[in-house]
């Protein structure tokens, strides 16, 4: 497949902002049972701008995929059949709740909805926090379906798709969230810093799991059955045209095979070596840590994602490609 | 339930995009136009067209065989490219099969097109919007036209009839029929969505000659006369004599 900046940006930005805002979430239902210290309201009102700027900024690119934006309206029509409408919808649903929950903790207007049979408070912010939290989710599950659900796309056609979107999502939003902790709320870098370590090896594993799946994958169509001719050797003469076409232009990526595969070791390098290092030296060093290393690796990281969805899918041979080989 | 298709016969067709340029005439000028290309005559002319002749080699040379292979939706009755559809703009119709787009409703996501295993659609650069074969649905049901001209533009344009329209779940359609007795076959069988165009595969070409068409039945003038065939019955050669 050809990929697409748009969605290049809109999945990663998306995903960090998702990601940062279950960091954020993550700190608050640990601080309300006594595990971490209590943060400052700045430190999550903070956060959920950053995360509404990402989320904006990845909504924004998405219409430079489209062809006809100013009907981009239509599309959270069929929500019954499909993911990208799905995603259509959950997309800003998430947005206004990681803003509501931003807004509650800037103003401090966070009155206490029930008690806990413990005695524990449920605030307001906790509310909005498991709704958000559920769509972060829902969200992570509707943008990984969206490349799943395609069966003939046989690299994305796995749970470890929906798995890594989450997962990649998730680490350079805890990456962020580190990184954002150093300076607002010292007290739980060490906590984010860890859990970025930790989902971001998760991330290599499925990441890599995905890689080699992939490599090991034996397309299911051939030209004879393309065609229906069942003679071992076919070579195509035309496609038709001369001058390329759609299908020529969106479902070829265009780029050698060392390309590919030199974006492939930068993407796993970047991603996952280089911020699981700073990541490392950032929480030997504890609350004293510099703030612009765990900002780098937060940088690095997102740098990686983008050459990860480049990849992800230049990587997707599409079985249209069969009838596209030769042009005569 | 009615499924109109297209049914293609590689035997016959001869890979003269005939039909290419009446698909794209008709089509431009119709209820789907206009299909603009870009550069038509500059250094990589591009264009949208709904259906493409593709050629491919057989075998090896000196056995090798040309089969030109006409390409256009294929309408499947389990289409994969619907229900991804955000908008809504893609859809099957129920009365007839054809899988249509509405211009209207389309945002040009593109995302039905990576749902086509068969590369069957393509963006108009220009109208920003997916499209698509309709089998002429503006022309097949137009009641000013004679009965004759009320079928598909690639159809009517064949100068070889190797493409045949009609519907495939009327057992007795001429459609059916060749499908059944010429071994009419679907593309890509593997991904389960089941395409209404169906094609006739290469035959070995036979003669069919009736004895009839060597002597000649009426024999006006009496000049040939009928062959002397001994009947099976009757005693042969090597009964008779022996050498």
């Amino acid at each position: 497949m050809h990929p697409a900046f748009s969605v290049v940006f809109l999945t990663t930005l998306i995903g960090a902002g998702q990601g940062l805002f279950l960091a954020l979430f993550t700190v608050e239902s640990y601080a309300a049972f006594g595990l971490l210290p209590a943060q400052s309201s700045d430190f999550y009102a903070l956060g959920s701008v950053i995360a509404v700027i990402l989320l904006v900024l990845g909504l924004f690119a998405s219409f430079f995929h489209l062809g006809r934006p100013e009907r981009a309206w239509r599309s959270a029509t069929q929500w019954r059949t499909s993911w990208l409408s799905r995603e259509v919808i959950v997309l800003p649903a998430f947005m206004g709740m990681t803003f509501l929950y931003g807004v509650a903790h800037w103003t401090g207007f966070n009155p206490v909805i029930a008690t806990l049979p413990s005695g524990a408070p449920i605030n307001l912010t906790a509310v909005l926090g498991v709704i958000g939290t559920v769509l972060a989710f829902a969200l992570y599950v509707c943008t990984g379906m969206i490349y799943a659900c395609l069966r003939f796309l046989r690299e994305w056609h796995t749970p470890l798709t929906v798995i890594n979107y989450t997962l990649l999502g998730s680490a350079s939003g805890f990456s962020l969230a580190a990184a954002l902790a150093v300076t607002e709320a010292p007290g739980v870098m060490p906590f984010l810093t860890g859990w970025a370590l930790i989902i971001t090896v998760l991330g290599l594993i499925s990441r890599s799991a995905s890689l080699i799946r992939n490599a090991r994958l034996k397309p299911k169509s051939s030209l004879q059955t393309a065609i229906g001719i069942k003679h071992p050797k076919i070579v195509q003469k035309t496609m038709g045209m001369m001058g390329g076409a759609f299908n020529t232009r969106e479902f070829f990526h265009g780029q050698t095979r060392t390309m590919l595969r030199s974006i492939k070791w930068l993407f796993l390098l970047t991603t996952f070596v280089i911020p699981l290092g700073l990541l490392s030296v950032g929480l030997s060093a504890g609350t004293g840590s510099p703030g612009g290393l765990l900002a780098l690796a937060f940088v690095v990281q997102y740098f990686g994602l983008l050459a990860e969805r480049w990849f992800f899918f230049a990587q997707a041979n599409h079985p249209q490609n069969l009838y596209y080989q030769s042009v005569a | 339930m009615t499924q109109l298709a297209l049914v293609i016969d590689l035997n016959v067709c001869v890979g003269c995009h005939a039909c290419v340029t009446n698909c794209k005439e008709w089509n431009t000028s119709g209820e789907a136009g206009p299909m603009v290309d870009q550069n038509p005559y500059g250094k990589d002319p591009t264009g949208t067209f709904f259906n493409r002749v593709q050629t491919f080699e057989v075998g090896e040379f000196p056995n090798t065989e040309t089969v030109h292979f006409p390409k256009s939706c294929l309408h499947c009755e389990d289409p994969p490219c619907v229900p991804v559809c955000p908008t809504g703009a893609s859809y099957k119709r129920k009365e007839d099969g054809i899988v249509l787009v509405d211009y209207e409703k389309c945002i040009g996501c593109k995302y039905c097109s990576w749902a086509c295993p068969y590369g069957a659609r393509e963006l108009d650069e220009q109208q920003k919007v997916m499209k698509k074969c309709t089998l002429c649905v503006d022309r097949i049901y137009d009641t000013t036209m004679t009965e004759e001209e009320r079928r598909p533009a690639c159809v009517r344009a064949c100068p070889t009839s190797a493409r045949l329209f009609g519907d495939i779940h009327d057992p007795h359609s001429s459609v059916s029929r060749a499908i059944r007795y010429a071994h009419g076959y679907q593309l890509m069988p593997e991904w389960g969505t089941n395409p209404a165009n169906h094609y006739l595969p290469r035959r070995k070409t036979k003669l069919r000659i009736r004895e009839d068409e060597l002597e000649r039945a009426d024999n006006p003038l009496k000049i040939d006369s009928q062959l002397p065939k001994p009947g099976k019955a009757e005693p042969s050669l090597d009964d008779v004599t022996s050498w």
